[in-house]
């Protein structure tokens, strides 16, 4: 359950769109059922009252919808972003993606975001709706009368699981607390996946990737993936087919992307979030992020604005390539 | 004479300003390297995106190894730093995936060492020969 309530955020916008602070809102709008939640963008205020939608589904991290969106609004935007949100957000204006002075940013707190498959797993199909009371979520479904009750932790998304932040980088104003960096356990998979051996590590790399349907859901939902022109969208880049002419092909795609964002990726998990096969795109972003930390000291993308990516960086005394394997432990 | 004998196809990419005149000099020298290699010359060695090395890959190299200007020596001054950043990164990944580490390498040589361009060609061809068929990262279609 969220701390914040939707009336709290709706007023919020409502108030700065009448003293003409922001001309449009970036909220959230329910999609056919209460768990698809898609970003949209409201005018005034009745709008706001009809459709804005804030729940424990409202996962979409706006940063990148700002690279467009902002060009298309005459004034300032209102957008609403969460914790994890703002590290895309420094992350785009240190790459000059969108321009700050066109953005009023309020920050909201966050208690994390269900994920909608682990209610199914636990629930069954049929949702109808779900309400949340306290630390729990209240699922309707079609095949009983009674709700069924799940707490919201059990069925957190992966990357709130390992929340890496609950603290707002940036923001024009704050609504509700701030929170802190927390330690996350977030590479812990990582490192179970480094200490397989390479059969296993290929079989079990094979087994997610395979599963892959090229439907770019991945790089279009990226904060970090804002090209206007992208590469897999050459017909000669070998990898621009829908259907995987062999296994090599989701695997070349998968390694580009991931290499494409190493760097400049938050860790925010949209990937992973929007993935309809289910694959762990994180685990390949995070281990960049890991061995970025390890070769090249500690880096968090989007901290602050302006710092240098470690990939667009050197020292004259990095780690050879040679070196890398001689660190992460033997087991070839 | 065996004819089906197993032979590695090595992707050699080769900076222009050292690692290419390197390959020149061993030349030169009549100095031995394996006619599996096949030398791709770039620019320099941070020309070589981590597109290349995964298309190497698709289309049937057993090996890829990059050689670059020793770090400091760059004839665009930093080229070969972001070279080994990147490679770091990729060559890591590409372990993270299973794919065998000893098909990728990174060397620095400079223009005066032929010798050290075909010791390196010699090793990295045996090691590679030894893994035999890159069969992880192969694109069927493009056989040999």
């Amino acid at each position: 359950m969220q701390k914040i309530t939707r009336e709290q955020l709706i007023d919020k916008a409502v108030s700065l769109l009448s003293d003409g602070t922001v001309e449009c809102v970036l909220g959230w709008e329910k999609g056919q059922f209460d768990y698809d939640i898609t970003p949209a963008v409201f005018n005034d205020e009745n709008e706001l009252r009809e459709n804005f939608v804030w729940n424990d589904f409202c996962g979409a991290n706006f940063s990148k919808y700002l690279v467009s969106k902002t060009r298309k609004c005459n004034g300032k935007m209102l957008v609403f972003l969460k914790p994890c949100d703002t590290y895309s957000f420094n992350q785009l204006l240190t790459e000059h993606r969108f321009d700050r002075e066109k953005v009023y940013a309020v920050g909201i707190p966050c208690e994390g975001m269900a994920d909608i498959d682990k209610i199914k797993a636990a629930c069954g199909d049929g949702i109808i709706s779900i309400d949340a009371s306290g630390d729990k979520l209240n699922v309707h479904t079609l095949y009983s009368d009674e709700p069924i009750s799940v707490s919201a932790e059990s069925v957190f998304a992966e990357r709130c699981m390992n929340c890496k932040s609950k603290k707002h980088v940036a923001y024009d104003e704050l609504l509700g607390e701030d929170g802190d960096v927390i330690e996350s356990h977030r590479f812990d998979e990582v490192a179970e996946i480094e200490a397989m051996t390479p059969d296993e590590r290929f079989a079990f790399w094979q087994n997610e990737l395979s599963r892959c349907i090229r439907c770019n859901a991945c790089r279009d939902a990226c904060p970090a993936c804002t090209c206007e022109k992208c590469v897999f969208d050459n017909p000669n880049s070998g990898v621009e087919n829908k259907a995987a002419a062999n296994s090599f092909e989701e695997k070349m795609f998968h390694i580009i992307r991931a290499f494409h964002v190493a760097g400049r990726c938050t860790d925010c998990g949209e990937c992973s979030r929007v993935c309809p096969q289910h694959i762990p795109l994180h685990l390949l972003n995070r281990k960049f992020i890991k061995d970025i930390n390890s070769f090249y000291g500690d880096y968090q993308a989007g901290a602050e604005v302006g710092t240098r990516a470690p990939l667009v960086d050197y020292t004259t005394d990095d780690l050879e390539p040679g070196e890398v394997f001689e660190r992460g432990g033997d087991n070839a | 004479m065996q004819i089906n004998e197993y032979k590695p196809l090595i992707v050699a990419f080769c900076c222009n300003w050292c690692s290419y005149a390197g390959a020149d000099l061993a030349g030169n020298n009549r100095l031995n390297y394996p006619a599996d290699v096949k030398i791709i010359r770039v620019p320099c060695s941070c020309r070589v995106n981590p597109m290349f090395v995964l298309r190497a890959f698709q289309r049937g190299a057993d090996g890829v190894i990059i050689c670059g200007c020793h770090p400091g020596d760059c004839h665009y001054t930093s080229g070969n730093y972001f070279t080994r950043r990147r490679m770091a990164l990729l060559f890591s990944m590409l372990d993270y995936l299973g794919i065998e580490r000893e098909r990728t390498r990174v060397e620095w040589v400079s223009a005066a060492e032929g010798a050290k361009f075909a010791a390196t060609m010699n090793d990295f061809t045996e090691k590679v020969a030894a893994l035999g068929e890159n069969k992880r990262l192969e694109d069927l279609r493009c056989k040999r």
